[in-house]
């Protein structure tokens, strides 16, 4: 366990929280603004990364994939909340629940027939295939380098938005306090719509940076899904600042309980029962990680005020 | 409470007489399909006692039906058959994982009770794809059914379906004693108001996590019949979207009336029965359906045919 490996985990793990708060943040943002527990955010992250393979087909280039991927995800999450979601709005949470898991059975199975079932790939741009060499000859890739440099300027672009601009000041509004948002004068619905396709659009942006280096495959957006839900629990749903902390935090975690896990308990324990108790507790670690913030903070690191 | 009861006795009737009708129209698999049917209204039953009468929105319950099926099949991969013991142990793990995972996530409310449940529920799915030794992702074979003193009634299909309605219907009668129970109206009230049933001395926590413990212990049972129904048992059992199953055979039921859980269930796979004959891609078809169902018909099956109360 040389610290040029761990130097590679942990980017690694950078990496994986970033992808993780892009899928958080739409997330984070359509509940604290709307009230609204959207389980089909997952499908929407899974779809960006079909658009992808479907663009970079018509067109070969990676960066105009990304850019028709982006606004065909907007348009189908601008459709989604017309159809289906602005219907919900008023609902309980339940009727949230099963109507949105509907539309996770409808898309999972509609890529299915559109795609097929065996897992699709594009390549990364040629200007980011390449390595970083670090010592040892080991090098990391810059693709990946790029993924966590795009993370965290969409999460700076995001802090500007919600801190500096008018939208911003409203969604923070909205989240605290919607009806009396409502009451001044704001036009609620377009605000949602707003929120909405935003969410759709980060989620969409994450599943094309992600379709170069896993595979886009029907269902690839659930366990990310439940991901996301663990990221937004640990930092207080609603919160953009706490869905970026928590990001990172489940991305290193995991990542690097992963890794190493089962070396730490060989240092303990036999290795043939380190091979069997490693994986299990590296598997755990992030929801045991969640029940420990929620034991003592039942509302997350950061909670959101005023609700 | 005569209409509901008239529609359990009804079911109770025309299940007992599956096993005789399809083996007089000579279709056998109908009594295989009927089997998982109940096992999965036990599930359902159980996850009603919660989400019905309690509003406890629990997504990650079919971690309690596959911690019962693991404890099934680990027991057997173990050689030990005896369903006098495993059974037992299957409903304790499931009640144990309950009481853990239960007493942080009653700590929560509303949306963060959700959330949680389904993370414990993956917690649970992931732990049981990572124990190499028992299948892992591949899930773990049984060679057989669990034994009773060393008899094996089990393997015959017919007597094991009438073993799996008898669990269905003590069940049924278990929670039906509960719901009409003070404890059950405690439940009940804490759905209501929180605040007034603290206010009048009941500790909500307490009596909720109770409740949570029961209905995993019978979820428990689903989980055990289900490994012997299949003499199969792997990860996919505690999956999110089979806790998602569950939730909709409560909903499309009518949650709170218990009946309505078993009617839930049996319409869920039947129509994923019909609907997988026309297409492998039925849940296309499914998915806006349940979108529709939500959006208009609200209340479910057990409100249409077995009254109006809530209390049946």
């Amino acid at each position: 366990m040389t610290a040029t490996l761990v130097a590679v985990q942990v980017l690694n793990g950078l990496q994986f929280g970033v992808l993780l708060f892009l899928v958080a943040a739409g997330l984070t943002l359509v509940f604290g603004v709307m009230d609204f527990i959207n389980l089909a955010h997952g499908v929407q992250y899974m779809l960006g990364a079909y658009l992808a393979v479907t663009f970079y087909g018509l067109t070969g280039n990676f960066f105009a994939a990304l850019v028709l991927a982006l606004l065909a995800a907007l348009v189908f999450g601008l459709l989604l909340e017309f159809l289906v979601f602005r219907h919900l709005y008023d609902r309980d949470h339940l009727d949230q629940v099963l109507a949105t898991f509907g539309v996770i059975l409808f898309l999972n199975e509609g890529v299915r027939i559109v795609w097929g079932s065996s897992p699709l790939s594009y390549p990364m741009p040629v200007m980011l295939s390449g390595v970083i060499p670090l010592m040892d000859g080991f090098g990391y890739p810059v693709y990946r380098v790029a993924m966590i440099l795009a993370g965290l300027a969409t999460a700076m672009l995001l802090w500007v938005l919600v801190t500096r601009t008018r939208v911003g000041m409203l969604v923070r509004a909205g989240a605290s306090n919607p009806r009396m948002v409502a009451a001044l004068g704001v036009d609620i619905r377009r605000l949602f719509m707003i929120v909405f396709g935003f969410g759709a659009m980060l989620a969409g942006f994450a599943g094309v940076m992600a379709g170069p280096i896993l595979s886009v495959e029907p269902g690839m957006g659930d366990g990310v899904l439940i991901l996301a839900f663990v990221v937004i629990v640990i930092g207080g749903i609603g919160s953009i600042r706490g869905a970026f902390v928590a990001a990172l935090i489940i991305g290193l975690v995991d990542t690097l309980g992963r890794s190493f896990m089962t070396d730490i308990f060989k240092a303990m324990m036999a290795p043939a029962a380190a091979n069997q108790v490693g994986p299990a507790v590296a598997s755990m670690l992030i929801y045991l990680l969640m029940a420990g913030v929620l034991f003592f903070r039942p509302s997350g690191l950061f909670p959101a005020t005023g609700r | 409470m005569s209409a509901a009861r008239h529609v359990a006795v009804v079911l109770l009737i025309l299940l007992a007489a599956v096993p005789a009708v399809a083996n007089a129209a000579d279709m056998g698999f109908a009594i295989s399909l009927a089997t998982r049917i109940m096992i999965y209204a036990i599930a359902a039953l159980s996850l009603d006692l919660i989400l019905g009468y309690g509003a406890m929105v629990s997504f990650g319950h079919a971690a309690f039906v596959g911690i019962g099926a693991y404890a099934v099949g680990i027991a057997s991969a173990h050689d030990v058959w005896d369903a006098t013991l495993t059974f037992p142990i299957a409903i304790a793990a499931a009640g144990l994982f309950a009481l853990l995972t239960g007493a942080i996530s009653l700590r929560t409310r509303g949306v963060y009770f959700i959330m949680i449940t389904l993370a414990f529920g993956q917690m649970a799915y992931f732990t049981a794809s990572s124990l190499s030794d028992y299948g892992g992702d591949d899930g773990l074979t049984m060679w057989g059914r669990s034994e009773v003193f060393g008899a094996s009634p089990f393997e015959d299909d017919t007597v094991f379906y009438y073993v799996v309605l008898g669990c269905l219907a003590a069940c049924f009668l278990f929670a039906r004693a509960l719901v009409g129970s003070r404890f059950g109206r405690v439940i009940a009230g804490v759905r209501e108001s929180r605040l007034r049933m603290q206010a009048v001395g009941f500790n909500p926590y307490a009596y909720q996590l109770v409740a949570y413990v029961i209905a995993g212990m019978m979820a428990g049972l689903a989980g055990a019949l289900m490994a012997n129904h299949s003499e199969f048992v792997s990860p996919s059992t505690m999956s999110w979207q089979r806790s998602g199953d569950l939730i909709i055979m409560v909903v499309l039921g009518g949650m709170g009336t218990l009946h309505g859980a078993v009617l839930g269930a049996i319409a869920y796979l039947m129509l994923e029965e019909v609907l997988s004959h026309f297409t492998e891609h039925w849940r296309v078809i499914f998915g806006p359906m349940l979108i529709l169902i939500v959006l208009y018909a609200r209340g479910g099956l057990g409100r249409l045919i077995g009254g109006g109360r809530r209390d049946g």
